[in-house]
């Protein structure tokens, strides 16, 4: 071999392509589709893998490297977070209603999403997509344990943190997350890119993580503030992966194009519904708000996505079928969801409460159209209800939509007086719609749906057969601690109690 | 002297998660612990996957092996992303120290041309073999069951092609982007390397994670690291002048030595389950094992030559007597 004395240097790409690119090879002892099997039957056509452009070029050893940094930093905090009593520096125990949801139905996703960038991080028959997903599916389990070590030291001190596990896959808000990661996992790698790497990382992370995060600062939260920011390049690697990806899948092949508008349609509505737990969190259970649903949707909904649009618009991609129901759904959703919960709220492991006056006049002045005319009213015959020492509590069980899994709680689009409910009849079973969106996905895919597993129904079956405190063991719901209304629980107790302790002197012998 | 802070002290209301009591007591969890059990969803899954009706979305039943309990096959490292990433800056910082000397003392011209060809021919090809590895530990991270099990397959596919990305960088140094191209065109032609190449590609085609398991981190690694970097790189190479390769593929050498605790620990762990096991685990590695030293004779005889027959010999009862101790008699 003729060998140079001094090799030339090697351009960032290039190295990068002979580090990366030039490690696949065709084989030849097995067929393409022996070792990629489930490459072709969503009927995506890729003519050349070649043709992707590698978004990072990150090689493992700048991997490791920059990784290893944000660790360090990472643990140093949490580390000092929860020795010097961290969590009293929150604004309001009702804050942590937030950090409970987020436990329970976001960070089991995010290990769903490990799990899933790994099966197409293998599936997938070019090597720059294939170390591209695998980067991600590594990311991704360190967002599932950074989250759960940054709340491990809440559940130390507060109810409703320490059945996330049982809650992940038994209570029922929680399968409003669960059945989406479900519904990416069991579709096909394309799919799943624009699932996951698409609609949740591109269209929603923003409206997931910076609402969240910013209101973890509001809030002086600083062990969640931490893993966002320690999470925000991670997921500006994700953003960019996502966007690749719809975008070779639309430059390879035209007939690519249909199919990926479904997807499109599909899983944006899918996610929206999921945000509907977020607009709560922003509306609601930040007592120092950062800025309303409404606006935050203005900002990354609106602006960023229909800058999006625009750019795929010369693919012949149109924006999703839900768009417009959405943007007349933002107005309402919060507040209803929000209605929904606390009537709910013996059966969930985080708690709701009545805004205060102060609070309804912000949601008036955030929500001008809307608020005073259909939402005041019922808070206000709520704390009456509360005041008189007979609370509402709605003992009937919530009817789900067989898709997205949300209570039927929202109303028609153009008319707010109206609850939206859809049925359909399936091989001589009938199932409920919250949308016709949801509506939609169903019949698109039926024989998928109809398998969806439905927490309430299951109240009713063997072992539970409707027995509530049964379905709360089960559930891992601890009655008179974990739910019900903030007014009155332990932890609103033992944060003032706490707070005061930390903040003040008091006496030998002095009841605490 | 000690001295003692006062501080607000709290009592705790939980001492840890309900799934970690379960599991190990009333009692503060290690991060690993919290980073790891029982993470994976584990009941009321909602759809059967589309790319296969006849599996669940995590499914114990596509491998032959039967666990009472997946979460049993603990990584003794205890790895979760943090201890991983931290270890691996750590080498990679070694590592990079070891390349710059290489490179800023010219060692690579003081290698004896015949070796440098031969260090070439060995290790470049190699690259393409972790690629195949590297996909083969996704997988079984992908279909895997229990976090414990499938969470440290993950961070082995990206040790492997942090291991191929090293072995393209030493064909770089030793030998420009042609030895990379040369190498590629050996992987796919040349006999020597076809037997590996054809065992690569027929593990790839395995979708029972645990024998992939066997197949890939037991056998073929378990031959391939202690033939390749040990008596070969550390020991031929380095006693003809080459040891700069050798502080080169120092990152290989230590990973083994690291990743073999957990590799055996599972293999122990899934074979104390029951006699089943331990049958099903000495039929795939009796037929891996074999396939696989017979793929990499050609191989290190380009190194060792005539001796190479009775060094992989040697190798296979290494092999079987690290097996025997896990408790598996192949």
């Amino acid at each position: 071999m003729d060998v140079k004395a001094v090799p030339k240097k090697l351009g960032l790409k290039e190295k990068y392509r002979h580090l990366t690119r030039g490690l696949g090879w065709e084989p030849s002892y097995q067929t393409r589709e022996a070792l990629f099997p489930y490459a072709g039957y969503e009927g995506i056509r890729i003519h050349d893998w070649d043709r992707w452009e590698d978004p990072f070029r990150l090689t493992m050893d700048a991997y490791w490297k920059y990784q290893a940094e944000k660790e360090r930093k990472f643990y140093a905090v949490i580390d000092a977070h929860a020795q010097n009593n961290g969590h009293l520096n929150i604004t309001d125990a009702r804050y942590l209603s937030a950090l409970k949801i987020f436990l329970q139905a976001i960070s089991p996703g995010e290990y769903a999403a490990h799990r899933g960038f790994a099966r197409v991080g293998r599936e997938f028959p070019g090597v720059g997509t294939q170390v591209a997903c695998q980067m991600q599916a590594i990311d991704e389990i360190r967002h599932a344990q950074t989250q759960i070590h940054a709340l491990s030291n809440y559940n130390r001190y507060y109810h409703g943190f320490h059945a996330f596990a049982d809650a992940r896959d038994r209570i029922w808000y929680t399968s409003v997350a669960r059945s989406f990661f479900d519904d990416a996992m069991s579709a096909g790698p394309f799919e799943f890119m624009i699932a996951i790497g698409f609609s949740f990382e591109y269209v929603l992370t923003n409206l997931l993580f910076v609402p969240f995060m910013s209101g973890a600062a509001y809030n002086g939260d600083m062990a969640t503030v931490t893993f966002g920011f320690s999470a925000q390049s991670d997921e500006a690697r994700h953003m960019t992966l996502g966007l690749e990806c719809i975008k070779f899948m639309l430059e390879q092949d035209p007939a690519n194009v249909p199919i990926v508008q479904r997807w499109f349609d599909k899983w944006f509505w899918r996610g929206f519904r999921v945000l509907g737990l977020v607009s709560t969190m922003m509306d609601y259970m930040l007592p120092k708000r950062v800025m309303s649903w409404r606006e935050a949707w203005e900002i990354y909904g609106v602006e960023n996505g229909g800058a999006l649009f625009a750019d795929l618009a010369r693919y012949g991609i149109r924006p999703p079928a839900g768009w417009e129901d959405a943007g007349k759904a933002i107005d309402h959703m919060s507040h209803q969801f929000m209605l929904g919960l606390y009537q709910w709220s013996f059966g969930t492991s985080f708690h709701s409460w009545i805004p205060s006056e102060e609070e309804m006049d912000w949601l008036a002045e955030k929500y001008p159209t809307t608020f005073e005319r259909w939402y005041r009213p019922r808070w206000d015959h709520l704390r009456k209800l509360a005041a008189a020492g007979t609370p509402f509590k709605n003992f009937g069980l919530a009817k789900l939509c067989q898709c997205c899994q949300l209570p039927v709680v929202f109303t028609e689009p153009d008319d707010p007086t109206l609850s939206c409910h859809r049925e359909l009849e399936y091989k001589q079973e009938k199932y409920h719609f919250c949308s016709d969106h949801c509506l939609r996905i169903f019949e698109d895919e039926a024989e998928k749906y109809v398998q969806a597993w439905l927490p309430m129904p299951q109240l009713f079956q063997a072992p539970l057969n409707g027995d509530v405190g049964a379905w709360m063991a089960w559930v891992g719901l601890k009655d008179g601690l974990d739910n019900g209304d903030f007014a009155g629980s332990p932890d609103q107790r033992n944060f003032e109690q706490w707070r005061r302790n930390a903040t003040r002197n008091h006496r030998e012998g002095e009841a605490q | 002297m000690q001295i003692d802070l006062r501080t607000v002290t709290i009592e705790p209301v939980h001492q840890t998660f309900d799934h970690l009591a379960r599991r190990f007591g009333d009692k503060p969890a290690s991060r690993y612990q919290e980073g790891s059990y029982d993470l994976q969803a584990a009941e009321n899954l909602h759809y059967r996957p589309t790319w296969d009706p006849d599996q669940a979305l995590y499914d114990t039943g596509i491998t032959r092996i039967v666990m009472a309990d997946w979460h049993a096959l603990k990584d003794p490292r205890q790895f979760y992303y943090n201890t991983y990433t931290v270890t691996r800056a750590r080498q990679q910082d070694a590592t990079e120290a070891n390349f710059s000397f290489v490179e800023s003392r010219g060692l690579v011209a003081l290698l004896p041309p015949q070796l440098r060809t031969l260090a070439l021919d060995l290790l470049v090809p190699l690259r393409h073999a972790a690629w195949g590895a590297n996909q083969n530990n996704a997988f079984m991270c992908g279909y895997g069951y229990g976090v414990t099990f499938t969470q440290p397959c993950m961070y082995h596919a990206m040790d492997l092609l942090g291991i191929a990305q090293y072995l393209s960088r030493i064909g770089l140094l030793l030998g420009d982007t042609a030895a990379l191209d040369a190498g590629k065109r050996a992987w796919m032609a040349s006999p020597v390397w076809q037997p590996l190449r054809r065992y690569v590609e027929d593990s790839m085609a395995v979708r029972d994670p645990f024998e992939l398991f066997v197949a890939q981190n037991v056998a073929l690694d378990g031959l391939l690291y202690p033939l390749v970097y040990q008596r070969i790189v550390d020991d031929e190479l380095a006693s003809r002048g080459g040891s700069a390769v050798a502080m080169l593929t120092q990152f290989m050498s230590d990973w083994y030595e690291e990743s073999s605790r957990w590799v055996d620990a599972v293999l122990k762990v899934a074979a104390a389950e029951s006699g089943r096991n331990r049958e099903v685990l000495a039929q795939w590695l009796d037929a891996w094992t074999r396939r696989a030293a017979a793929a990499l004779l050609p191989v290190v005889a380009q190194a060792l030559g005539p001796a190479a027959d009775e060094i992989v010999a040697e190798q296979l009862a290494a092999l079987a007597a690290r097996t025997a101790k896990a408790g598996v008699a192949a």
